[in-house]
């Protein structure tokens, strides 16, 4: 029987295993052309080096809302769609890729509504202008004070101009065979350092100076041995480099031949040259080809979005669990929960490797840190209690965390560059760790004071024991959290004095971090003090929630303060309607105890019983 | 009953009350309320006017809008952080013994009272001021970014002037103002903490103004209330009365808005007026060497900002070069130097230029907090562990 049981268990871990890693099995060789190896090619854009495919994904995520793009009975992934818009933009023009979903949007362009709500570049082309004026008409007012249609505007200016900006990265957009054009080159120039001494026609070097300024990305890396970031070029500026300097890079004629040979649906030259590419980058840039391919793996394997997925998995059955089996399936979430938080871990590594940082640099990864907390500690007391509680809980909020990380990364690369004062490893590693702990733990006691509520408000599944060990984990949490959230502020003051000589300032999200001390530590006193027991406990741990939602996120949207990141209005309404869900089940806390389905204040305890060493 | 134990009933029950955990809850709790309130009352009011009316107070007021009168809503940050300090004292005078058990909690105890301490003593002796110089400019003083002085400056000695700075809060006070090292008395008619300069050439409607010589004759002046904005300066003005033994030599217009002096001759000797930020002279003086300010490649993102400075103090023999970038500031004689920004297409730099006496208390109160948690909850956590193995 145990061996059957842990056969099951095995093969658990093994399916889900199969299903994180499966992603890496679909190679992408669309009409022949090795799409997957253009995606691993890297480039220079942000202030950082990442392979094509991120450039592709967040490109298209930015303009589409997707990371892959329906087309009539089939999918393109991001790369074949970067590859078309780059290198075949006739084709990529008729691409309906731009979602109109405003009606007065729709209306100001000349629209109806039934028009369809899916757009190509080449539908929108001679609308051009109508929208570059509305937008910046809109641009004019207060970006808080916007109307949805202003905002709206803006955001279809800003994608077409990065659909635009994308187009005329590697060759002017409508070229047909740009290998040739640069063998003329080649052929015909003189190179002179006065561009028009070296014999080049006006129109060309028109060109030219046109794809150095509008261009998005940097293909061009350095000239070997060099290898300063900075020292990445934009196509037409390194194309000007050969004209003034002389010296074609390697890398022009590359993209130059894989341009033409796709255009010309000639995947074996396509595919010979990007080798032959591969190869050169893999002898100058090793690390930085590495990097790269680490990248596109890591964005092929999607871990934190398979790892959302097994949360909710894991929940089921760790729920499922306080009404059958309570063993077995407690064993089963128990060791998915494991092998998925191996998963996130991973995904968690893999970032810090890409960024050279620690884990929490936006609020995108703090999102993704807070659930990997919350999950650390959930297996912890797993590990102690065995009741499924630490499992589900940990599952909930790892799900609810992926998911919100989910949302933040619709912005496109969340991989960003470190503002000046902010790049500074050692506080990000200590200061923005703490706090982010803080608020992990703080999340985890107010979802197992929630999880005592539901079952015992609305399940008879609560038993003495069960809630005596949930108050158990709460209190235990709660003193975790007031810890890492006390030293996480406090080292915050610490830098705030070390770069702006002030130790505490009361900017908004310094006050945010102070609330979450202070509530961590009124829930303490008051629960030493004999002020609540058990039940107030709960109640107290769920205003927890409350207080971390709104110090996580509350604060940026109030647009002030050295800690801003962006206002985010669509955020809004969902932190509202977590605080009243939040406060919902607090009324539903302190209903008297016999409108409870689990009776559990029959014989009433004396305060303090049930918690381990409570001062006088 | 003794007279003894009369003593001690009086002194025991407020004693009680200052030492109650239900008092440490209410102080906290309504600490989050202070909070919460000063945070969202940042939008409309700004960070500065909010750490006065909150944070550095005993009591908030409340007033309907235009009435005359208020009434206290809340307790402020002051009066919070000494009722809590009063409760910390005497919940360990009267319920604390001191044993190995609770050596965690003394010591975290302790630490938040030096934290509250270092707050205090920051709040009220701590002073920012910031340092703006140019590219190859030497600079002695520092400015406060907030506060304006009328300085009035005798020019009179090539080799020297000799300066009364008179301060914003004496301006504000208006009426007569002598000093003996000034033949004759200036009069504010009028000070205005933050206004609108305009020339009169392009408001024809304009009253008269109430400067009848100088600069101002031509400048028409509006009163506007006071920024909220962190990176907005106040521009003020004052209409300033030069009267003499002979009596009056006219009515000046100044303002920080108007950095050249305006001069006036009496009894021989060239006086100049001149409104401008608070200075701050120091012992020593920096000169801007160069000013850095780096981007990630192919973007306009900031990696790093820097100054590299002269420190020259003739005092102590100190000539050398230092670099003051980001999170790396220069400490010097009591005051820090942080880079706290740019100006004129990167040829000035601003640096942040504070002295805090209390600036060692909040390290050694975090030293001292966070070993008490780790202490009191490790405790728990063992004992719990041991207890669930048994």
């Amino acid at each position: 029987m145990k061996n059957a049981r842990s056969y099951v268990i095995w093969l658990i871990v093994a399916a889900t295993l199969a299903y994180v890693v499966a992603p890496l099995f679909s190679h992408d060789t669309r009409g022949g052309f090795e799409m997957q190896k253009f995606g691993r090619l890297p480039v220079l854009l942000n202030g950082r080096i990442k392979p094509l495919d991120t450039v592709a994904r967040n490109s298209l995520l930015i303009i589409h809302g997707q990371q892959t793009l329906s087309i009539e009975h089939d999918t393109l992934t991001a790369t074949d769609w970067l590859a078309e818009i780059l290198m075949k933009s006739d084709t990529a023009d008729q691409r309906r890729i731009f979602v109109i979903r405003n009606p007065e949007t729709l209306a100001a362009l000349g629209w109806n509504t039934e028009a369809g709500k899916y757009f190509s570049f080449r539908d929108l082309f001679t609308h051009l202008q109508e929208v570059e004026q509305q937008a910046a008409l809109a641009q004019k007012v207060d970006a808080q004070l916007r109307s949805p249609f202003q905002r709206d505007i803006i955001k279809l200016y800003e994608r077409l101009t990065l659909y635009h900006q994308l187009e005329n990265s590697l060759e002017v957009a409508g070229t047909v065979d740009f290998k040739s054009q640069v063998d003329d080159l080649l052929k015909n120039i003189r190179p002179s350092p006065i561009p028009m001494n070296s014999g080049i026609s006006t129109e060309a070097l028109q060109s030219i100076g046109f794809l150095a300024e509008t261009g998005y990305f940097f293909p061009i890396p350095p000239v070997p041995p060099n290898d300063d970031p900075l020292r990445w070029r934009k196509m037409g500026e390194s194309i000007l480099q050969f004209i003034t300097a002389g010296n074609m890079h390697p890398a022009v004629l590359a993209y130059a031949t894989l341009a033409s040979a796709f255009a010309a649906n000639d995947p074996a030259t396509f595919n010979r040259a990007l080798d032959g590419y591969l190869g050169w980058l893999q002898q100058h840039f090793p690390a930085r080809v590495r990097k790269a391919n680490v990248e596109s793996v890591f964005n092929q394997l999607q871990p934190f979005y398979s790892a959302m997925v097994i949360y909710v998995l894991i929940f089921i059955l760790a729920a499922a669990s306080w009404l059958v089996w309570p063993e077995t399936l407690g064993r089963y979430a128990f060791a998915l929960l494991v092998v998925t938080f191996v998963v996130h871990s991973g995904g968690l590594i893999t970032r810090m490797y890409l960024e050279g940082r620690p884990p929490v640099t936006n609020l995108y990864s703090s999102a993704v840190f807070i659930g990997w907390g919350a999950v650390l500690l959930g297996i912890f007391l797993e590990r102690f209690f065995r009741n499924g509680i630490g499992s589900a809980t940990a599952a909930m909020i790892g799900f609810i965390t992926l998911l919100i990380a989910h949302h933040l990364s619709m912005d496109g690369d969340t991989m960003e560059m470190m503002r000046a004062v902010l790049d500074t490893n050692g506080w990000l590693a200590t200061h923005v760790v703490c706090v982010t702990l803080g608020y992990a733990s703080t999340f985890l006691a107010g979802f197992l004071a929630l999880t005592y509520i539901v079952r015992g408000a609305f399940t008879p599944s609560l038993d003495r024991d069960t809630a005596r060990s949930l108050a158990r984990m709460v209190y235990g949490i709660v003193c975790f959290a007031t810890l890492f959230s006390f030293v996480g502020t406090i080292l915050g003051g610490i830098w705030a004095d070390q770069s702006w000589g002030r130790f505490w300032g009361w900017d908004p999200k310094e006050n945010g971090a102070l609330l979450i001390v202070l509530w961590n530590a009124i829930i303490l006193h008051a629960r030493w003090g004999g002020l609540v027991r058990q039940r107030g406990l709960m109640v107290m741990a769920v205003f927890g929630n409350v207080v971390t939602s709104w110090s996580w996120f509350g604060v940026n949207m109030l647009g002030i303060g050295l800690h801003s990141y962006g206002f985010m209005d669509s955020a809004f309404p969902w932190l509202i309607g977590f605080g009243a869900s939040q406060v919902v089940f607090m009324m539903i806390g302190v209903l008297p105890p016999q409108v409870w389905r689990s009776q559990l204040e029959t014989a009433p305890r004396p305060s303090g019983a049930g918690m381990v060493d409570v001062p006088a | 009953m003794t007279a003894t134990a009369i003593g001690s009933d009086f002194l025991h029950a407020p004693l009680r009350f200052f030492a109650s955990l239900r008092l440490t809850v209410v102080c906290l709790g309504l600490g989050m309320l202070l909070v919460f309130l000063g945070t969202l009352a940042q939008v409309h009011l700004g960070i500065h006017a909010v750490q006065a009316r909150y944070f550095q107070s005993l009591l908030i007021f409340w007033s309907p809008p235009g009435a005359s009168w208020k009434i206290p809503i809340l307790p402020g940050g002051y009066l919070l952080g000494t009722v809590l300090l009063l409760n910390l004292l005497a919940a360990h005078a009267t319920r604390f013994q001191f044993s190995r058990k609770k050596i965690g909690i003394i010591l975290l105890h302790f630490g938040v009272i030096l934290l509250l301490l270092g707050q205090l003593l920051t709040g009220l002796f701590a002073r920012e001021t910031q340092m703006r110089i140019d590219e190859g400019q030497t600079l002695g003083y520092s400015e406060a970014p907030r506060e304006v002085e009328l300085a009035v400056i005798d020019a009179s000695d090539p080799k020297f002037d000799q300066v009364v700075a008179i301060p914003e809060r004496v301006l504000a006070r208006g009426g007569t103002i002598q000093n003996p090292t000034l033949p004759f008395t200036l009069n504010i008619r009028q000070f205005l903490p933050n206004s609108h300069l305009a020339m009169r050439s392009q408001e024809s409607q304009a009253p008269p103004s109430m400067a009848t010589t100088g600069l101002g004759t031509n400048i028409v002046v509006a009163e506007v209330p006071r920024t909220v904005k962190d990176d907005e300066r106040d521009l003020s003005a004052a209409f300033v009365e030069v009267a003499g033994v002979q009596g009056s030599l006219g009515t000046w217009l100044v303002s920080n808005a108007i950095p050249d002096p305006q001069s006036f001759a009496i009894n021989g000797h060239t006086y100049e007026l001149v409104m401008r930020q608070r200075r701050f002279y120091k012992q020593f003086i920096l000169t801007l060497l160069h000013f850095a300010h780096d981007s990630y490649a192919g973007t306009d993102i900031p990696k790093n900002f820097s100054s590299r400075v002269r420190l020259v103090d003739f005092e102590r023999g100190e000539n050398r070069e230092v670099l003051i970038s980001m999170n790396d500031p220069l400490r010097y004689r009591g005051f820090t130097f942080y880079q706290a920004g740019f100006d004129n297409n990167d040829r000035t730099t601003v640096l942040q230029v504070v002295r805090n006496p209390a600036m060692l208390l909040p390290y050694i109160a975090c030293g001292l907090v966070a070993l008490g948690l780790v202490t009191q909850f490790s405790m728990h956590l063992f004992g719990f562990v041991k207890k669930r193995s048994r």
